[in-house]
């Protein structure tokens, strides 16, 4: 059974100017030991799917669907409970976490804290363990001496990620983690990321705008746009051979250091971000896509499996009307037993392959 | 406005019109930090010159921590130079409140971390209105005027994001207010700090189009902080990588970032995923330390160039002799015994 198991997600934010409907249906699985990207636009839902997996989100959110930890429903659990969760089962690395660290204690006080409180470690090799943490990122050990401003971005950053781990989560979710972060040493927590999971059987959401980061370190990524998942599979598929048009442009838009075609041309995707409370009909991508068809206004494509007859494609999916045409029916079985994170794609027998547009909120 | 696909070229020209003097400058700049409890101070810029153009964009790479910040923030007069200055159209800056406040009206900053830089209790229109006030009191396009910015910074249609608070915000969208709030004032020089590193790569390719466009015309000038090699490619003129609170190399993007001469240049772009190394140098040894600077090169103990005998003919100096400060100016310029040994 996957340690987590998210189905139809959504979320709203009810604000003075109506409903922000911010995710609208997201589902994933993931398995102990497995690690999957998150990626997409700013402003996409990445975030807010990540808080919501802990009911961090603020009270203005309604949140719809089922987050299952370790079986848990972790929407309808007591609040005790819950708390119990965030100290042991799971922790979050937020993002712009560096601003969130307490400006007048030292950052080994603050790294020690859940470490004493969970009460894994004996009290007097606490100062042991906030050591071997900085270490782990990168850091001195007198650094746990300093204060926040006394550190550099990067070095905030890489205390917040020594904190999430202190207590050896089962889940970690990593937002933007090494986002500050320059490439050496985005390489090295990288690689303390992979060895703990690793190790210890971790399960990690990692999230990232930044597809390179994700495709070398997980094992599988989805990618979000306008709230939804578009496109899931192996990570190096996605990124290599994207099927959902927006996918595509995300993984071929990093600029190549020494590529003459990049050089003072910074790619992008034309059109406007979308804005989650005014979507088109049809597929939220139809204004930006270079590929639109007529029916694209008419259909609002779900997540589908991809055409296994072409090379790569087990286990991947993608919500655009192309790929509709593509899927023959025997590849809509169940998703391979081998997967370990999966995202659920629509299941043929109870739901058409397209959804009324408009109908989700 | 419109945002235009990335398929097709730029029409950017080529190379920035530079003049002579430049429009802001560090000479021999050095911020230290006090120790305490007895720790030695933090050398966090430690004797740098760099020089910025009128219309170029430098962008200023290197590790975390190697004082990338704390230059940017000594340009904008948040922290006083220790030794060395930073000089604004060929005069010291000055450090008086009024003075500094006028300057600020023309040199804008863009701070590396958007959620500490946001008030909560400030809507996005008072952010981004707030240096206009300041400098121009209300102005009546003010309205206009912040949904300008707000537009042309990715944020739109900018009704929606007005009367939103900060915490109502993703991180880009926040990172994108920053901005707009810096080019409000149609400054003549931006010190950016990480301003694209939590954006996608169509908001982050939108936002570098302006920065290109603005450089064009009406010839802004920019020092872009960076982790990211990329981006130094896409827009840059020249590039400065700095290392333990030195510029180690500078010069032009073409040459520094397709044939790096120094070292721990070379090591940077080996890591890079398109790079195509076959080994990449991953750096060891102790990461750098402002309070103890090494002695000789400040890089010597983790050069991999050093460390594999390359070197052999300077070794003794690399260990023993500070290849000393860069000078300024937009010639390419390395501080390494090795490759200055032409080897
Ligand atoms: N508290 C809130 N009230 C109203 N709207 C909100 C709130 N928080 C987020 N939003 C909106 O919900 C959408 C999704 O935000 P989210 O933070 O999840 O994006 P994200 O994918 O993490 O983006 P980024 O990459 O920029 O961090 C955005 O359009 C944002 O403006
Ligand atoms: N107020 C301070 N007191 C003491 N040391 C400081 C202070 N501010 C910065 N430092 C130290 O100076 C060095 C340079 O910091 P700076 O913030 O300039 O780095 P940076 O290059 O911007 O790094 P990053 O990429 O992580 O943001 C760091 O080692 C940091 O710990
Ligand atoms: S001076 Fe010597 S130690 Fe320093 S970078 Fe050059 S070769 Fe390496
Ligand atoms: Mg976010
Ligand atoms: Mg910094």
């Amino acid at each position: 059974m996957n340690y987590l198991e998210v189905e139809d997600l959504r979320v709203s934010y009810h604000t003075p100017e109506g409903e922000v409907p911010a995710v609208r249906g997201v589902g994933f699985g993931l398995a102990a030991g497995s690690k999957l990207g998150l990626a997409g636009e700013s402003g996409c839902g990445k975030s807010t799917v990540a808080l919501a997996l802990l009911r961090l989100l603020p009270r203005s959110a309604g949140i719809r669907g089922r987050i299952l930890l370790d079986g848990e429903d972790v929407l309808t659990m007591r609040w005790g409970r819950l708390r119990a969760v965030r100290w042991a089962g799971a922790s979050i690395v937020f993002q712009g976490a560096m601003h969130s660290l307490n400006a007048v204690r030292r950052v080994g006080h603050q790294i020690a804290e859940p470490i004493r409180l969970h009460g894994s470690v004996p009290r007097d090799r606490v100062p042991q363990r906030v050591g071997e943490l900085l270490d782990q990122v990168g850091l001195p050990g007198w650094r746990a001496r300093s204060y926040p401003h006394e550190l550099s971005g990067g070095q905030r950053q890489r205390v917040m990620i020594a904190m999430a781990l202190a207590c050896e989560p089962r889940l970690v979710i990593a937002d933007e983690p090494t986002t500050a972060l320059d490439v050496m040493i985005q390489a090295q927590i990288l690689r303390l990321l992979d060895r703990l999971v690793g190790e210890h059987d971790i399960s990690m959401l990692m999230i990232s705008h930044d597809l390179s980061v994700l495709s070398g370190s997980c094992d599988r990524l989805a990618v979000m746009y306008a709230g939804r998942v578009v496109e899931e599979g192996p990570a190096h598929a996605v990124v290599t051979d994207a099927r959902h048009p927006y996918a595509a442009a995300l993984g071929s838009a990093f600029p190549t250091v020494g590529d003459p075609a990049s050089r003072r041309a910074p790619h992008g995707l034309p059109g406007d971000p979308p804005d989650p409370a005014d979507l088109p009909s049809g597929c939220a991508f139809r204004p930006r896509c270079a590929v639109v068809e007529d029916r694209c206004a008419a259909i609002d494509p779900v997540l589908w499996p991809v055409d296994s007859d072409s090379a790569g494609s087990a286990g991947r999916s993608a919500a655009c009307v192309r790929v509709l045409d593509s899927a023959a029916p025997e590849d809509t079985g169940a998703p391979d037993g081998a997967e370990t994170a999966t995202t659920r794609v629509a299941d043929p027998d109870t739901t058409l392959p397209t959804q009324e547009s408009g109908a989700q909120y | 406005m419109t945002t235009h696909a990335g398929r097709s070229r730029s029409a950017t020209p080529a190379s920035a019109p530079a003049v002579d003097t430049p429009v802001l400058a560090t000479q021999e700049l050095r911020v230290t930090f006090a120790g305490r409890g007895g720790r030695a101070g933090a050398h966090a810029v430690d004797g740098v010159n760099l020089d910025l153009r009128t219309g170029e964009i430098v962008a200023l790479v290197g590790e975390s921590g190697c004082g990338k910040s704390t230059l940017a923030r000594a340009l904008l007069g948040l922290e006083r130079p220790s030794a060395g200055r930073v000089v604004f159209e060929g005069e010291p800056l000055r450090y008086a409140t009024r003075a500094l406040r006028a300057y600020r009206r023309r040199v804008q900053l863009v701070l590396q971390d958007p959620t500490g830089a946001l008030n909560p209790r400030h809507t996005v229109y008072d952010a981004v209105a707030e240096g206009l006030r300041i400098h121009e009191g209300h102005a009546r396009d003010e309205r206009e005027r912040v949904a300008g910015a707000l537009s042309r910074s990715g944020l739109r249609p900018p009704e929606r994001f007005l009367l939103s608070y900060p915490h109502e915000l993703s991180g880009g969208q926040r990172q994108r207010v920053v901005i707009a709030g810096a080019l409000i004032l149609d400054p003549e020089v931006i010190v950016a700090d990480e301003p694209v590193a939590s954006l996608d790569v169509s908001v982050r390719g939108e936002i570098l189009r302006l920065l290109l466009r603005l450089r064009a015309d009406p010839g802004l000038s920019a020092l872009v902080v960076t982790h990211d090699l990329g981006l130094a490619w896409n827009i840059a003129d020249r590039v400065a990588v700095m290392y333990l609170g030195r510029i180690v190399e500078v010069g032009p993007v073409e040459e520094v970032l397709t044939a790096p001469s120094h070292p721990y240049t070379q090591a940077l772009l080996s890591v890079l995923p398109e790079s195509g190394a076959s080994s990449p140098v991953v750096l060891a040894g102790e990461p750098p330390d402002p309070t103890r600077v090494p002695g000789g090169c400040r890089f010597h103990a983790r050069c991999q160039v050093l460390a594999s005998g390359r070197a052999q003919g300077v070794a003794d100096r690399c260990r023993g002799e500070d290849p000393g400060v860069l000078e300024g100016g937009t010639e390419a310029r390395v501080a390494c015994h090795w490759a200055n040994a032409g080897d």
